[in-house]
């Protein structure tokens, strides 16, 4: 964002001030981040998803399940809407189809896409990176297998795969299973860990040929550890990034198959820790859309804001772990 | 060249026939039959059920089955040879009785031309809204580029974050809620697509994550472009502002933008079907949605198979549009 701006003094004065205690990597990062507006709102946002997700049982006015007979569609107490319907106070984003609350249900959804956005992208890190390692520093044949591999699945659109998966398998055993979340989780991961593996493939192969690897050879490290304790370390930084753009993608993913009816299955059983999704919430608001448009939008706006919050976060991100790319889009 | 793009055609081969084959797998692996998943039909007795199997070629044996779809078979009841995908045949559709898969999306209804089928409908609509994206994401992204930390290059930027990171259907909820629900500019069900002045929303929806995307991708590509020597000696030698940036800068920050024109229309056309059902939108990725909600498996397949051949030759126009418009790349022969 910002070119090769001059050398103010109160830099040079740092440069010069070799008594600084020295600050590791993740410390010197972890300040670029923090200084950086746009990342510290995303945080917060994320912060705050996270908070109602974990909380959203004691957050959430309402019981998201119970009905309330005769309140079917009632709009919020600060917009009529188009309708003639009353709306009461103590449905502070009115009701659904059904005469459920659509705060409290839109709090319980923040569950399903906090999990969707997180728990797969840690599977998919860690396969990505252990296959990707092994790939890039054994060569040879696992690394051409791994290449045809991805071929053929950047070749197969990402959304219409997990479509197919989420149809044809929903009725099956493992389809069932956490109302199909782990189904989701699956095919998201499938797809997902072959980017990170190809990232993580192009880093060891860069870094293999270093002289710091070398020296590690020489003075008799064992392979492993050359990997571990030498390579990921420092190709963590492009990780991290790439965690940080996956992670909205998910949550984008989840909300698209919800809205198509064919991710999460709603529950009707209060013991169940997801009981709603924001894509599922937008697949029933859209049969009200003149009648009660919260039901839509609530949402809507809560899938932009997380988006909007992890694409800041992971562009502060970018730019605090590698310096070089400040202001490159 | 000529052997590349040969050699680069016949690798589309195996890649379709992989996508085809992961999702023959996944779908026959669903529970139950074409059959009887039907519910709300009359069910089909058991002697029908084994006869229209037979007819279909179900009994046989699932690799028998996968051939049959790609190559071809002789039906065992009709003895009739009935080619297959390589000939365009994706099969019937097992909730629309008596048509095919390549009925359904590509045959425009009587007396209609080419347009007006499913697939002529949607690339339409894919094509207006890359039109509309790269004729105004262009410019957004070289004023910022030229005006780069003043307000007109924050606002672009703004532009274009938002643009990337607001999903498609959540702006076109916010979109019809504003325009259709409330302020009753347009219709929220539209029947008649022939008029141009519905399509507007469809596109502006459907184009603005792309224009956000052609806005970033020419700002930073004009960004690095200016800094080159050859702009500088442009202008030591006395051209005109305007002559430096349309003819110097331009020429080389567009070969970026130009290349990725492929994978984009792939992409509007392929990633349209949720706002072809937001709008009720009559093309293909509303007939795929239907398709996914009738459980019609075989239409789920034959449209998944035409979208992941769009994407293949998509990216395959990358490499063929670099060669013609920038001669530093040269492609192994």
């Amino acid at each position: 964002m910002t070119t090769a701006q001059p050398i103010s003094a109160h830099k040079i004065v740092e440069l010069n001030d070799v008594f600084r205690p020295s600050k590791s990597l993740g410390q010197e990062a972890w300040s670029r981040l923090i200084r950086n507006k746009a990342s510290v709102f995303g945080m917060i946002i994320i912060g705050f998803f996270i908070f109602l997700a974990a909380f959203a049982s004691v957050i959430s006015p309402m019981d998201p399940l119970k009905l309330h007979g005769g309140k079917k569609f009632l709009p919020p107490p600060f917009d009529a809407g188009i309708t003639n319907i009353k709306s009461e106070p103590e449905f502070l984003l009115g009701t659904d189809s059904l005469g459920r609350d659509v705060l409290s249900r839109t709090i319980y959804g923040a569950r399903v896409s906090m999990v969707v956005g997180f728990l797969p992208t840690a599977i998919i890190l860690l396969m990505g990176t252990t296959i990707g390692m092994l790939a890039g520093y054994v060569g040879g044949r696992v690394d051409n297998l791994l290449m045809r591999l991805t071929d053929v699945i950047y070749a197969f659109p990402d959304l219409l795969f997990f479509i197919i998966v989420m149809v044809s398998l929903r009725d099956t055993f493992i389809g069932q299973l956490m109302n199909g979340l782990i189904l989701l989780f699956a095919a998201l991961a499938i797809v997902n860990w072959v980017g990170v593996a190809r990232l993580v493939r192009g880093q060891v192969l860069s870094l293999k040929q270093k002289e710091f690897v070398e020296a590690a050879r020489c003075i008799g490290v064992k392979d492993s550890r050359i990997m571990f304790r030498h390579i990921l370390p420092n190709s963590l930084g492009p990780l991290i990034v790439s965690a940080a753009f996956t992670i909205p993608g998910l949550i984008i993913t989840e909300a698209i198959l919800g809205y198509l009816g064919v991710g999460l299955r709603p529950s009707t059983d209060s013991t169940d820790f997801f009981i709603t999704s924001w894509g599922a919430l937008m697949l029933d608001g859209q049969t009200a859309i003149n009648s009660q448009p919260y039901m839509l939008l609530t949402p809507a706006v809560c899938v932009a804001l997380v988006v909007l919050a992890f694409t800041f976060l992971g562009d502060g991100l970018r730019d605090a772990l590698d310096p070089r790319m400040r202001g490159t889009q | 060249m000529t052997t590349y793009l040969i050699r680069r055609l016949f690798w589309l081969i195996p890649v379709i026939i992989t996508v085809s084959a992961v999702t023959f797998i996944i779908m026959r692996s669903a529970p139950g039959g074409p059959w009887d998943t039907d519910a709300e039909r009359r069910q089909v007795d058991a002697a029908t059920a084994k006869s229209l199997a037979a007819y279909y070629g179900l009994d046989k044996p699932m690799w028998r089955q996968f051939y049959a779809y790609v190559i071809g078979d002789t039906n065992s009841q009709t003895k009739e040879y009935v080619c297959g995908m390589i000939c365009g045949n994706l099969g019937p559709s097992y909730r629309q009785r008596g048509r095919t898969v390549q009925d359904i999306l590509f045959a425009a209804p009587e007396g209609k031309t080419f347009w007006q089928s499913r697939f002529g409908y949607s690339i339409r609509l894919g094509v207006m809204a890359l039109a509309m994206a790269v004729f105004i994401g262009i410019p957004i992204g070289i004023i910022a580029a030229l005006k780069q930390n003043t307000i007109a290059d924050y606002a672009a930027l703004f532009i274009a974050t938002s643009g990337i990171s607001v999903p498609s259907f959540v702006l076109a909820i916010f979109l019809i809620i504003i325009f259709a629900s409330r302020l009753h500019w347009v219709d929220i069900v539209v029947d008649d697509w022939t008029q141009i002045k519905y399509w507007f929303m469809p596109m502006i929806v459907l184009g603005f994550g792309t224009l956000a995307f052609t806005a970033r991708l020419t700002r930073s590509a004009m960004l690095e472009v200016m800094r080159q020597d050859y702009v500088r000696t442009a202008r030591a030698k006395g051209l005109a502002e305007r002559a430096v940036v349309f003819i110097h800068m331009l020429k080389n920050a567009l070969i970026p933008v130009i290349t990725i024109l492929g994978p984009a229309l792939a992409g509007l056309v392929t990633g349209s079907f949720i706002i072809e059902t937001m709008f009720s939108f009559p093309g293909m990725g509303r007939a795929y949605v239907q398709a996914i909600g009738q459980r019609d498996y075989s239409m789920i397949m034959g449209t998944t198979l035409v979208y992941a051949l769009l994407v293949a030759v998509a990216n395959l126009s990358v490499d063929i549009i670099y060669v013609f418009i920038d001669p530093r790349i040269r492609l192994e022969e």
